[in-house]
Order: structure tokens, then C-alpha cells, then sequence
């Protein structure tokens, strides 16, 4: 029941722009200064990890602190995440992606570690005992 | 040259999958025979199989999960007659044998019936509730389909080329690790899974996608019906859970291809891992089920009652509340394997805390129906089944919440009860309620209410005495999984089971001679209107079934359940509303790119299970090439020009005008 | 439509529609969205999907982390200079998809063509660093099959190598398709995707090097 009257190709299509944000994101600055930031913060993690800068048991924690402040950096520079109205539903997932990462690692990690304790073999107790 | 592959995997020497499979293939070479005979393939291939039509590919998805479904029952009646007979040893199944029954109806039921079920369900009614056109990317939405099928295709030719899996429907390591499990089992079983797997994360995409961004002018989030808030939340577990079902069984396939050790015993790999991660995809997974369950009964009841849904907002919340909690709970699954009391308490508080949800929902159906003008039609009658059955099931779900009450109930007969009383009387009921609600819609004719009623009662009265005296067994001791047994006090429960099965047997027959005596009477049943129920929602505007394009005029909603305003005040004024002025619509091209794939995929995945390398790289290779094909292609839509829409809108409108004039004059 | 209603309109009588719809398209009563948008969406879905398998094999790996069973530990194998320079050559290739997305919007063919090849190479030579860690931590016999640990790392790290060599793949083909197609809206949305799944890996690369190799060298 179909009628091809008008093959619809696709160079007929309207510029279809992704509201506000997109024209305006392609800029030259934001991917600079992205750039720039996430250097800054490349190299801080690497000399975290090489110097005694920081209190030694801290420094995974201070790892971990710099790597997120880094995946912000690339989630506002390079991929144009903003706080902008049509911008919340990207946000919205990626609050409920990171409270599943949340989740599956902290609750694995948690619950591992109680079943590793709880079930070590006989022959390893001891020997942590001695 | 054939990999592992050679005639000794064809069971010559085990009757039943042999003559099963002869029987499959017959029926299936006759099916294939008879359409080709009638001249019926063309048309097969360019509306159904090539089609990227939400509502095809929902009744498509709809006609797999009964197959299956089907499929997965005579696993069961196969398992009930054996534990019947098997006192003392014997019965007809070895044990080998039973192990894959009892694995195959499992994943079967769960991954290839109940799944593509709710998910056809889904893909034919949220476009057209949403008031939009089509899904958001409607070839993807083909290509799940048909990855579904692949899967399904893999896991039936396991009966007649192999093997299937003998470690149960979730294939705990060691056993399933290639030491203790060398046959190709457990390989049908994790690319059958991973393949559909990968479908089935699509449609969350595709649905997220369409719920989310695109609505018809007017809806906003609180004017959505309640089944796409339930789909809303059920896609979006998906998307949180369906990854790690693919990571976890991607592990298992690399300690099995390339002696990995992720959960070996050997060189520190760690068997409890699997437990927990496959869980934490296993849990979410059942709500994945029923929360679109929850979403078609909301929709039936409050048709059939004749009155808005009470209490929107907190059935809102509580499906939220339910999709968030779910994620905090799969550690009730393994209470037993001795993560210890503090870990245990805060899982088994969780489980407590998120039957809530569904006590909320509970509440506001009742409410729903109170005072309402209550008409039993055949998926009322599923409904109501489904309130008395879902709460006495969630209840036995409470008590195995308490950790040590489970550490008597684990892996008894007890668990195997609470999960089919909630499977079935949650998602199985929906499900059967959703085809009688949503079948004139679908196909232009109405079910015929007798047989429905009868198929309902057969199966309520069936479900309890299959399943009741399995919480008595439980209890007594018997765990599950049990080839053969020996205690005398089970026995008489076992044997009541077996007769449940008969009455559930008598259920099913009434449900196909439904289908059968519907689809022969279909000009006595004829939906002339739309709207055969009085409906509420926007799916009950148009044409029955609708047209290619589902509205001719995209519906510019303006309240909550805007259709049932429209219709009120056509009553009122004795009049429909004006006539919209009719465009062009474009529509999107169907297209064979998720036919193609899937026959990659499963050439591809049965190359791999079999160890055929070069047939794996062609597959691949295809594959590849099926992507390239459809990104290379220049004319994705058509247009339907505007005479056309409006001749087909126009012959709806006479019908409901006529209709209206014939209620007006009664 | 009005936005305050003074009086409670019969249709709405659970006051569902307070304070006005909002008519934003796409989030709101507008009416669906954009192609554009809608397209940029279901990837934006599809990455924090993958973000989940990343996730699983992150848990897996900090559960078997310790279990070396007699092999090499993270301190014995890891060396950071590599990382370094992996690091900084996905780095700039996020850069130069950056620019790649600034040529694509001028529909600058030349422009776009450059900043791709420059995206390949980047990415490319991260790929042969990998592949050489990997070959050479093989063939000193501390492959994926030798203890639980190696498992774990082959396996995550290696996984995003491969989203990273399939990244590559998609590269190349959507050169071709700019070459042959020029910047139809339908290849800019398709680049869209692939600019966003360049940057995610780059996201998930900070994860590796950060808690993976940083970590793994100092504890």
C-alpha cells in the first residue's frame, strides 16, 4: 500500500543541528585547553606514582582523585557535557551508569574480600598465622 | 577442516533428542514447504522478515517467545514425569541426560520465551502509546530481533548436532570450565546467550532512546502511560545489567577457548567470582521481566475497571524506586556461599526493603478497581489471577530474604517454587493478558472469550498443583535438580505435581484452540474500530490494525489519558473532533541488514563452538560487510504522500463515527 | 496553552499537570527530538553500557589482583615509560579528533581527511606499543594463561585495545565515507558516534593507567 511518489535520499534532508550545543562546541579553545588540562593532570598522576610526594598509603586514593578530575576533564572539553537544560538526560545516564559502576566494582570488591576471608584454605590461615 | 564436528554429534544412540530433532525438522521443512507452495515467500520476505516495523517485529518477537515457550514446557513435563516415576532410582531420562533438560528449559524459558515475549510486547505497544511512528532506530530494532532468533536457533540445534549444557541454566565454574564440562554444551550455551545478549542491550538502547526523546507533542513525562514508565525502567536495567552478563560469560568463554584463569582452580583463579558477577546480572534480569508485567497489568486493570489508574505519581516512584533497588540485592541468590553475617544482612534488609515497591503497586490497583465498573474480560481475569498469585509468591520471596531461613530453603524444592509462582503468575500471566488485550489491536479481530476463560482457569487451577506441593517437598528436604530419589515422604507430593502438570497440559490446548477457533470465526470477531475495550491510552486512536505510519497526524496530547478525554467529549457532543489537515510521511526503508546479520552471527557462532576456524573469519568477514553494506546505502526512507494517509485515516473515521452513532441511538 | 492554571481542569484530576508542561523537545512536551540528538543519545546509551563491561572487568581484575600463583607481580612487569608514551599518543588523539570534529562542522575535506590520519596514526601507534608489551610479556612465558593476575590484566587492558582496534577500523571506514559521500547529515551523525566513542576510550585509558599500572607499581 505503499507509494514511492518521491525517493527520499538523504541529501534532501534539513541540516539537522543537535540544538544549542553543537555548532557552538566545535570550537578550536575547548579542545585546547582539554588538552592542556588533562597533561597537567597526566603528568601529576605519573609523578604521584614515582616521587614520595605524597603519604605512601595515600597515593592510590590520590591516583584515583586525579584520574576522575582527568575524566571530567575529557567529559566537559572533549565530549561537551554541560549542566545545559537539554543536557540533562545525558547527565541523568551518566549518574545512573557511574551508580551502576558504583555497584558492581565497590559491592564485588566488597563482597570478594569477605567470601576470600571467610573460605581461605586451611593450609594458608596458618601459615599467615606463623 | 570441521573443527570438532563429526557425525558421532548426531545422538544416534539417544532416541529422544533424535526424535525430537527428526520432528522439529519435519515440521519445519513442512512450514517452510507449505509457504513456499503458496506462493506466500515475497511477501514473507519484504512485510515480515525484512520489515523494521516496530509492530512486525513485535509480533514477530511475540511468535518466538510462544514457540519457546512451548519448547520450554515440554522440558518441564518431561522433568515432572520423570521425578514421578524415578522413586528409587530409574525413570526414562538418564542422568546426562536430565541434566540438559533441566538446563535447557531453564535458559530456554527465561532467555528465549519469557524475554522475547515482553520484549515483543513492548516494541508493538510504547510507539504507539508514545503517539510517534516508529522506534528510534528501527533497522537496530531488526537486527535484535533476528540476534534473538539466532539464539534461539542455536540453543534447538544443540538437540540434534552436540549437545547442550549440563550445569544448569547459569553455568557455575568449575563445572562448566572446560576440565569438567569438554564437550561443546556449554559452548552452545554461552554463544546462543552472548549472541541474543547483544540484541536484546539494543532494544534497551532503542527503547531508552525512544521514551526518553521522542513523544508526541505534548506528552510529557507525567502524561506517559504507566506501561512505557515500566518499559522506561525496564530498558534502563537492561542497559545496567545486560553488560555484565556479556563480560561475565565473555570471561568463561576465555578460560574455556584460551585456558584463561579467571575461574579456574588452578593458578589462582576464583569460582566464586562468576557466582557473584552472573548474579548481579541475574538479579535485575527477573525485574527486567516484571516490570513491564507490572505495566501491562496498570493498563488492564484500569481499562477493565473502567477508571483511571489511582495514584500515578507513586506508581511512578515505586517502579524508580524497584529499578534502582534491584541492582542492590543479588547477593541474596548465594547467601549460602559465606560472605559471613554482615554482608549477608545488608542483602537480605535490601531484599526486604524492595518488595515496598511492589506492595505500593498492589495497593493502587485495588484502589484502581475500587468503586470502578469492573467488566471480567479474559485479561482481567489473568489480572486478578495475578494479584492473589504474584503476592502469595513474593511472600515465600520475603521469607528466603531472611538469611538464615535460606540457609535451610537454598537450592530446595522451596526455592524452586517462590521462583516459578512469581515467574508464572507475574510475567506468564502479563503476558497472556497482554495478547488478549492487545491482539485486536494487532491483527483487526477480537479473541474468542470462551476459550480465553477456560485457558485462564485450566492454567490458574494447573500452576497450584503443579507447584504448591513443591514448598511442602522443599521443606521436607528434597533439593533441586534431582534425577531420581528416595524418600518415601516425597513421594505423594512429586506424584500430585505430575497431575498439576496434566491441568496445566488442558490449559495450554485451550489457549491454542483459542487461537485456532479466533483465527477461523476472525470475520465474527472483526475490531471494525480501533478500540474494542473502550480503551484509555493513545494505541486505541487509531485503526485495528494501524496503519504503516500508526497516526495519521501525530496527536498533540494535552492531558494525561488524552485519548479517553477526545473520546468523552466525542461522546458528549456526539461528534468526532475535526478533521486534521493530512502531509506527506516519511517512513523508514525496511531492509534485509538484520536478517543478514543474524545468519552471520550464526555462522559465526557455531563455527566457534565447534572450532571451525575459517568459517568463523567468513563470518565475520560477512558481518562486517552487512554493516558497510547498510552504512553505503542512500535512500533510508519513503514517503507515503498525503491523499494516501488521509484515505486510510478517513475510512477509520467513518467506522468510529458510524459506531458513535449506533451508541448514541442505543 | 496556559501555563497557570487558577482553576483544576476536569482532565487532569490528579493534578498531574502542575506548574505548566514544559515544551522543551525531546526532554519535554516539545514533541520528539532531532535526529541529531536522537542518534547522539542512543550512543551517549550504548558507551556507559560499555562502561558497565569495563566495570565488571575492573572488579575482576581487583579481585584476582593478588592471585600471581608463584608468577610475576604488577611491580615486576609494568613499565611506565611505555605507558607513558601510550598515554600521551591516545591523548593527542583525542586531540586531533577534536579537530577532526572542527573540520567536519567547516566541511573542510582536506581539513577533515588530515586531522583523521593524524587521529589513525596517534591511535595506531598505541596499538603497536600494547602489542609489543603484550608479545614481549608472552614470550618471557607471563602470558594471560599463567596465573589469575595475568588474566585479569591481559584481559582488561587487552579488551580496550581491542574496542581501540575496532575504533580504527571504524576510522578508516569513515574516511571512506566522507571521501565518497562528502558531509551529508547522515555521515556527520554517524561521525558524531565515532568522536564520542574515540574520547570514551580515551576515558577509560585514565582508569587503566591511573588504578591498573600507577597503582600496580606502587603498592
Amino acid at each position: 500500500m505503499t507509494i514511492d511518489v518521491h525517493r527520499h535520499g538523504l541529501e534532501d534532508e534539513e541540516d539537522d543541528k543537535g540544538g544549542a550545543s553543537d555548532e557552538n562546541s566545535a570550537q578550536l579553545w575547548t579542545y585546547v585547553l582539554g588538552l592542556a588540562l588533562a597533561t597537567v593532570l597526566t603528568v601529576a598522576s605519573f609523578w604521584v606514582a614515582k616521587t614520595h610526594l605524597i603519604y605512601d598509603p595515600g597515593i592510590p586514593m590520590a591516583l584515583a582523585t586525579l584520574a576522575v578530575a582527568q575524566m571530567g576533564i575529557h567529559l566537559v572539553f572533549f565530549l561537551h557535557l554541560t549542566t545545559a537544560p537539554d543536557n540533562t538526560n545525558n547527565i541523568l545516564a551518566l549518574a545512573f551508569g557511574l551508580l551502576i559502576v558504583g555497584l558492581v566494582i565497590f559491592g564485588s570488591v566488597w563482597i570478594m574480600a569477605h567470601l576470600n576471608h571467610n573460605l581461605m584454605p586451611m593450609q594458608q590461615l596458618m601459615q599467615m598465622q606463623r | 577442516m570441521f573443527g570438532k564436528l563429526s557425525g558421532s554429534a548426531i545422538p544416534f544412540d539417544q532416541p529422544i533428542p533424535l526424535i525430537a530433532g527428526a520432528i522439529v525438522i519435519l515440521l519445519g521443512l513442512g512450514v517452510i514447504a507449505w509457504v513456499i507452495a503458496k506462493g506466500w515467500f515475497p511477501y514473507l520476505w519484504k512485510e515480515w522478515i525484512t520489515s523494521v516495523d516496530h509492530k512486525h517485529i513485535g509480533i514477530m518477537y511475540c511468535l518466538l517467545g510462544l514457540l519457546m515457550l512451548v519448547r520450554g514446557f515440554i522440558d518441564a513435563i518431561m522433568m515432572r514425569v520423570q521425578q514421578a516415576v524415578a522413586f528409587h532410582g530409574g525413570g526414562y531420562l538418564p542422568p546426562e541426560h536430565y541434566d540438559q533438560v533441566f538446563s535447557a528449559h531453564g535458559t530456554i524459558m527465561i532467555l528465549f520465551g519469557a524475554m522475547p515475549l515482553i520484549i515483543g510486547i513492548m516494541n508493538f505497544v510504547v510507539p504507539l502509546q508514545l503517539g510517534v511512528r516508529d522506534v528510534a532506530f528501527p533497522t537496530l530494532n531488526s537486527v535484535s530481533f533476528w540476534l534473538t532468533a539466532t539464539g534461539a536457533l542455536l540453543v534447538n540445534v544443540s538437540l540434534l548436532v552436540g549437545e547442550f549444557a549440563r550445569t544448569g541454566w547459569l553455568p557455575y565454574p568449575p563445572l562448566s570450565e572446560l576440565r569438567y564440562s569438554p564437550g561443546v554444551g556449554v559452548d552452545y550455551y554461552l554463544w546462543a546467550v552472548q549472541i541474543s545478549g547483544i540484541g536484546t542491550l539494543l532494544t534497551g538502547i532503542n527503547f531508552v532512546t525512544t521514551i526518553l526523546k521522542m513523544r508526541a507533542p505534548g506528552m510529557t513525562y507525567m502524561r506517559m502511560p504507566m506501561f512505557c514508565w515500566t518499559s522506561l525502567a525496564s530498558c534502563l536495567l537492561i542497559l545496567a545489567a545486560f553488560p555484565v552478563l556479556t563480560a561475565t560469560l565473555a570471561m568463561l568463554t576465555l578460560d574455556r577457548y584460551l585456558g584463561f584463569h579467571f575461574f579456574t582452580n588452578e593458578a589462582g583463579g576464583n569460582a566464586m567470582m562468576f557466582v557473584n558477577l552472573i548474579w548481579a546480572w541475574g538479579h535485575p534480569e527477573v525485574y527486567i521481566l516484571v516490570l513491564p508485567a507490572f505495566g501491562i497489568y496498570s493498563e488492564v486493570i484500569s481499562t477493565f475497571s473502567g477508571k483511571p489508574l489511582f495514584g500515578y505519581r507513586s506508581m511512578v516512584a515505586a517502579t524508580l524506586f524497584i529499578c534502582i533497588v534491584s541492582f542492590c540485592v543479588w547477593l541474596h541468590h548465594f547467601f549460602t556461599m559465606g560472605a559471613g553475617g554482615d554482608v549477608n544482612a545488608v542483602f537480605g534488609i535490601a531484599t526486604s526493603i524492595i518488595a515496598v515497591g511492589t506492595g505500593v503497586k498492589i495497593y493502587n490497583w485495588l484502589f484502581t478497581m475500587y468503586r470502578g465498573r469492573i467488566r471480567f474480560a479474559t485479561p482481567m481475569l489473568w489480572s486478578l489471577g495475578f494479584m492473589t498469585t504474584f503476592i502469595t509468591g513474593g511472600v515465600t520471596g520475603v521469607l528466603l530474604a531472611v538469611p538464615p531461613a535460606d540457609f535451610l530453603l537454598h537450592n530446595s524444592m522451596f526455592l524452586v517454587a517462590h521462583f516459578h509462582h512469581v515467574i508464572v503468575g507475574g510475567v506468564v500471566f502479563a503476558v497472556l493478558a497482554a495478547i488478549a488485550y492487545w491482539w485486536p489491536k494487532a491483527f483487526g479481530f477480537r479473541l474468542q472469550e470462551g476459550w480465553g476463560h477456560a485457558a485462564f482457569w485450566f492454567a490458574l487451577a494447573g500452576f497450584y498443583v503443579t507447584f504448591m506441593p513443591m514448598y511442602v517437598v522443599g521443606i521436607l528436604g528434597m533439593t533441586r535438580r534431582l534425577q531420581h530419589y528416595d524418600m518415601a515422604e516425597w513421594r505423594p507430593w512429586i506424584l500430585i505435581s505430575a497431575v498439576g502438570v496434566v491441568v496445566l497440559i488442558c490449559g495450554v490446548i485451550c489457549q491454542v484452540v483459542q487461537l485456532a477457533v479466533s483465527i477461523a470465526r476472525r470475520n465474527e470477531l472483526r475490531d471494525t474500530t480501533g478500540d474494542p475495550w473502550d480503551g484509555r491510552t493513545l494505541e486505541w486512536a487509531v485503526s485495528s490494525p494501524p496503519p504503516v505510519f500508526n497516526f495519521a497526524v501525530l496527536p498533540k496530547v494535552k492531558d494525561a489519558e488524552y485519548y479517553w478525554e477526545v473520546k468523552q467529549r466525542a461522546r458528549e457532543t456526539e461528534r468526532l473532533g475535526r478533521e486534521p489537515s493530512y502531509e506527506p510521511v516519511e517512513m523508514p526503508r525496511n531492509s534485509p541488514t538484520g536478517f543478514v546479520c543474524a545468519f552471520f552471527a550464526t555462522i559465526i557462532g557455531f563455527a566457534l563452538i565447534w572450532h571451525i576456524w575459517w568459517l568463523m573469519i567468513v563470518g565475520l568477514v560477512g558481518a562486517y560487510a552487512t554493516f558497510v553494506v547498510f552504512a553505503w546505502r542512500d535512500v533510508p526512507e519513503y514517503v507515503i504522500p498525503a491523499d494516501e494517509v488521509a484515505r486510510v485515516d478517513r475510512a477509520n473515521r467513518a467506522a468510529r463515527q458510524e459506531a458513535l452513532a449506533a451508541g448514541a441511538a442505543a | 496553552m496556559s501555563s497557570a492554571d487558577a482553576t483544576i481542569p476536569i482532565a487532569d484530576p490528579y493534578r498531574l499537570g502542575h506548574r505548566g508542561p514544559n515544551l522543551a523537545r525531546g526532554h519535554g512536551g516539545g514533541g520528539p527530538a532531532s535526529k541529531r540528538v536522537i542518534v547522539g543519545y542512543g550512543f551517549w546509551l550504548f558507551l556507559l553500557s560499555d562502561i558497565v563491561i569495563f566495570a565488571c572487568l575492573f572488579a575482576t581484575y581487583a579481585v584476582l589482583a593478588n592471585a600471581t600463583a608463584g608468577g610475576p607481580r604488577a611491580k615486576d612487569i609494568f613499565e611506565l615509560d611505555r605507558v607513558a608514551w601510550e598515554t600521551a599518543c591516545l591523548l593527542a588523539s583525542s586531540f586531533f579528533c577534536g579537530l577532526a570534529t572542527i573540520a567536519v562542522a567547516r566541511r573542510n575535506q582536506i581539513l577533515t581527511q588530515a586531522a583523521l590520519i593524524a587521529t589513525g596514526l596517534t591511535g595506531l601507534a598505541f596499538i603497536v606499543l600494547e602489542a609489543s608489551e603484550f608479545a614481549a610479556l608472552h614470550a618471557q612465558g607471563y602470558g594471560p594463561t599463567r596465573s589469575a593476575f595475568l588474566t585479569g590484566f591481559f584481559t582488561l587492558v587487552g579488551c580496550h585495545g581491542v574496542h581501540v582496534t575496532a575504533g580504527l577500523l571504524w576510522l578508516g571506514t569513515m574516511m571512506a565515507q566522507f571521501f565518497a559521500k562528502g558531509f551529508r547529515p547522515d555521515i556527520g551523525r554517524r561521525f558524531l558516534c565515532f568522536s564520542m566513542f574515540w574520547h570514551f576510550l580515551d576515558v577509560v585509558w585514565v582508569a587503566i593507567f591511573s588504578l591498573v599500572y600507577l597503582v600496580g607499581t606502587r603498592l
